[in-house]
């Protein structure tokens, strides 16, 4: 069983949500956590895994053998990102923006490119405790973060219960860390902000077919709850769980600490989470 | 023209509110732009008339022609992306556009169409104009956008010649950031006391040097924790970049946020003063 957390806003609290969730059900069960927020991944500053190794992610990028080339332009005509330019005696390969689909190496005629590996990131592993932890770390300056997410994804483990993290947002990186999975809880927090890009994530869903529910942060109650509830009845997605507002929880998330390690109270709340989680996918415990 | 972008690797910081801000701050000499394109907020504060909507499209996807397809198979051996599944239906969400497919399809089974990933607005507001966009949900090219909306926001500042393009910019590192980032005069990164925070500036960080802009950080919340304040000083002044401002919590810039008002209109006390002074820091006047 896959379980994602997203949100359409940054800073509502995804990470929060799923260090914590992975650590009250990895009391019962094994569980593997994957930080697909490649361009900015945190979880290991909360579940602090001991990082073992560092694979590198590459993409394959034209490789391009002039001796061969008759700069006849086909591969350049093909590449769908600009990423090839052919000149009278120059070819010249923009790596960044080559997207790695091959069409260039294939269509042209005399066999002149060939692909080699371009890193674009890492994937790092190791254990946090009873949670097998894996995580993505795009290269700064890299913009393609999607075949990295993949890459993350090809580790998931399906003998143990998988809490995805993923950025914020509702475009390719999210809809690549998300797919796939058998629910996705969706963070806000009562702002116009929150209620605006709950409905992006919410739309997101539907459209990915995903099972769904919500997490209001920073809950305080007043005006812009309400507004936050009447949307999710609306659209038949459940609430399932409300974090209070508390200064406790945002100095231990300052230090890197998760709050069911610390406070009985967010324990509870987070096995509630748990338990209203696996009864949504009506899994025993 | 200056070209200030607001960013801040991690999500959640304070960058739209600042950026709510500076619009008003900035006096009627500034366009506006909204780069975060995939939860566009900029313009939940600043009560935009929109004037023109445009679509935008910005790729192609495969259509299969089940009439013509012989289930060759030769597609699929090419498709890098897994769109295309055993039983001939490719994924929308999974193609990316590269036509390769449509190409190599002896049968001339398979055609790339057009997509409309989202629409781009000029909208005028009380403090200047906003171009801003909407990316479909679950599209591509976010990037793409960015880069249109700010060309279209630059042209317009050339245009009405006004001293500030204001950009808030998208979380993350990737490649709307980078896109956010092209053509900048300076970037003014929000980071937060956490240790999220600080990971995420230093990250960020590395990408404003490699595009060469210019960055300055503002610590937000800075009262959260000052231990981790004080780290993110040392850092900075290790790194030579400035700290241009450290803002407490206020309840006034949440109490603005939930009644959709940029701070500076919401109150004239202290919050409003630490953002003023930070405007002023960064746009380079010495007033107010």
């Amino acid at each position: 069983m896959i379980i994602a957390v997203a949100s359409g806003k940054g800073g509502t609290g995804k990470t929060t949500v799923a260090t914590n969730l992975a650590l009250v059900l990895s009391w019962e069960r094994e569980i593997q956590f994957l930080d697909c927020d490649v361009e900015e991944p945190n979880a290991h500053l909360f579940l602090k895994p001991a990082l073992e190794s560092a694979e590198p992610v590459p993409i394959p990028v034209p490789q391009v053998d002039l001796e061969r080339c008759t700069y006849c332009g086909i591969c350049a005509d093909v590449c769908a990102f600009n990423a090839i330019m052919v000149g009278q005696e120059t070819v010249l390969v923009f790596e960044p923006l080559c997207h790695g689909c091959g069409g260039c190496a294939y269509f042209c005629p005399e066999k002149a490119i060939k692909e080699i590996d371009r890193p674009i990131g890492v994937i790092e592993r190791g254990d946090a405790g009873e949670i097998s932890f894996v995580h993505g770390k795009l290269n700064p300056g890299e913009a393609l973060s999607p075949p990295l997410i993949s890459a993350v994804k090809k580790t998931i483990n399906p003998a143990a219960l998988t809490i995805i993290d993923a950025s914020p947002g509702a475009s390719c990186p999210v809809v690549e860390a998300i797919r796939g999975s058998d629910y996705c809880l969706l963070v806000t927090e009562p702002t116009p902000f929150g209620l605006n890009d709950l409905t992006i994530a919410v739309e997101l869903l539907k459209k990915l077919h995903l099972p769904g529910g919500v997490v209001i942060n920073r809950s305080l109650g007043g005006e812009g709850e309400a507004s936050i509830e009447e949307y999710c009845r609306r659209e038949g997605v459940p609430i399932l769980l409300k974090m209070p507002w508390d200064r406790e929880l945002a100095s231990l998330y300052a230090r890197g600490e998760a709050a069911v390690e610390h406070l009985p109270a967010w324990r509870r709340l987070f096995t509630g989470l748990a338990d209203r989680i696996l009864e949504e996918k009506k899994e025993d415990r | 023209m200056e070209e200030i972008v607001v960013i801040s690797g991690k999500g959640g910081t304070g960058k739209t509110t600042l950026t709510a801000s500076f619009a008003v701050l900035a006096g009627g000499d500034a366009v506006l732009a909204d780069a975060d394109v995939d939860a566009a907020n900029l313009s939940l504060l600043l009560t935009p008339q929109e004037l023109e909507s445009h679509p935008f499209i910005a790729s192609d996807i495969a259509v299969l022609d089940r009439d013509r397809c012989t289930e060759c198979g030769l597609c699929r051996e090419l498709c890098r992306f897994d769109a295309i599944s055993e039983d001939y239906r490719i994924d929308p969400l999974s193609c990316e556009g590269c036509s390769v497919c449509s190409r190599a399809c002896p049968e001339k089974a398979i055609n790339m169409e057009e997509v409309l990933s989202g629409h781009w607005f000029l909208s005028q507001t009380p403090y200047g104009k906003l171009v801003h966009a909407r990316l479909g949900i679950a599209e591509e090219n976010s990037g793409r956008l960015v880069t249109l909306v700010r060309n279209e926001a630059r042209e317009l500042a050339k245009e009405e010649k006004k001293r500030f393009l204001l950009t808030d910019g998208p979380p993350g590192i990737g490649c709307p950031v980078i896109a956010s980032l092209s053509g900048a005069t300076r970037a003014l990164i929000v980071t937060e006391p956490t240790v999220s925070g600080i990971h995420d500036l230093k990250r960020v960080l590395l990408v404003c040097r490699q595009f060469e802009v210019p960055a300055a950080v503002c610590i937000n919340r800075c009262d959260l924790d000052e231990d981790n304040t004080q780290k993110i000083e040392a850092f900075c002044a290790a790194e030579s970049i400035e700290v241009v401002a450290k803002i407490p919590f206020y309840r006034e810039i949440t109490e603005a946020l939930v009644k959709a008002t940029p701070v500076v209109n919401h109150t004239r006390g202290p919050a409003a003063e630490d953002i003023a002074r930070l405007w002023s820091n960064i746009s380079g006047n010495s007033s107010s």
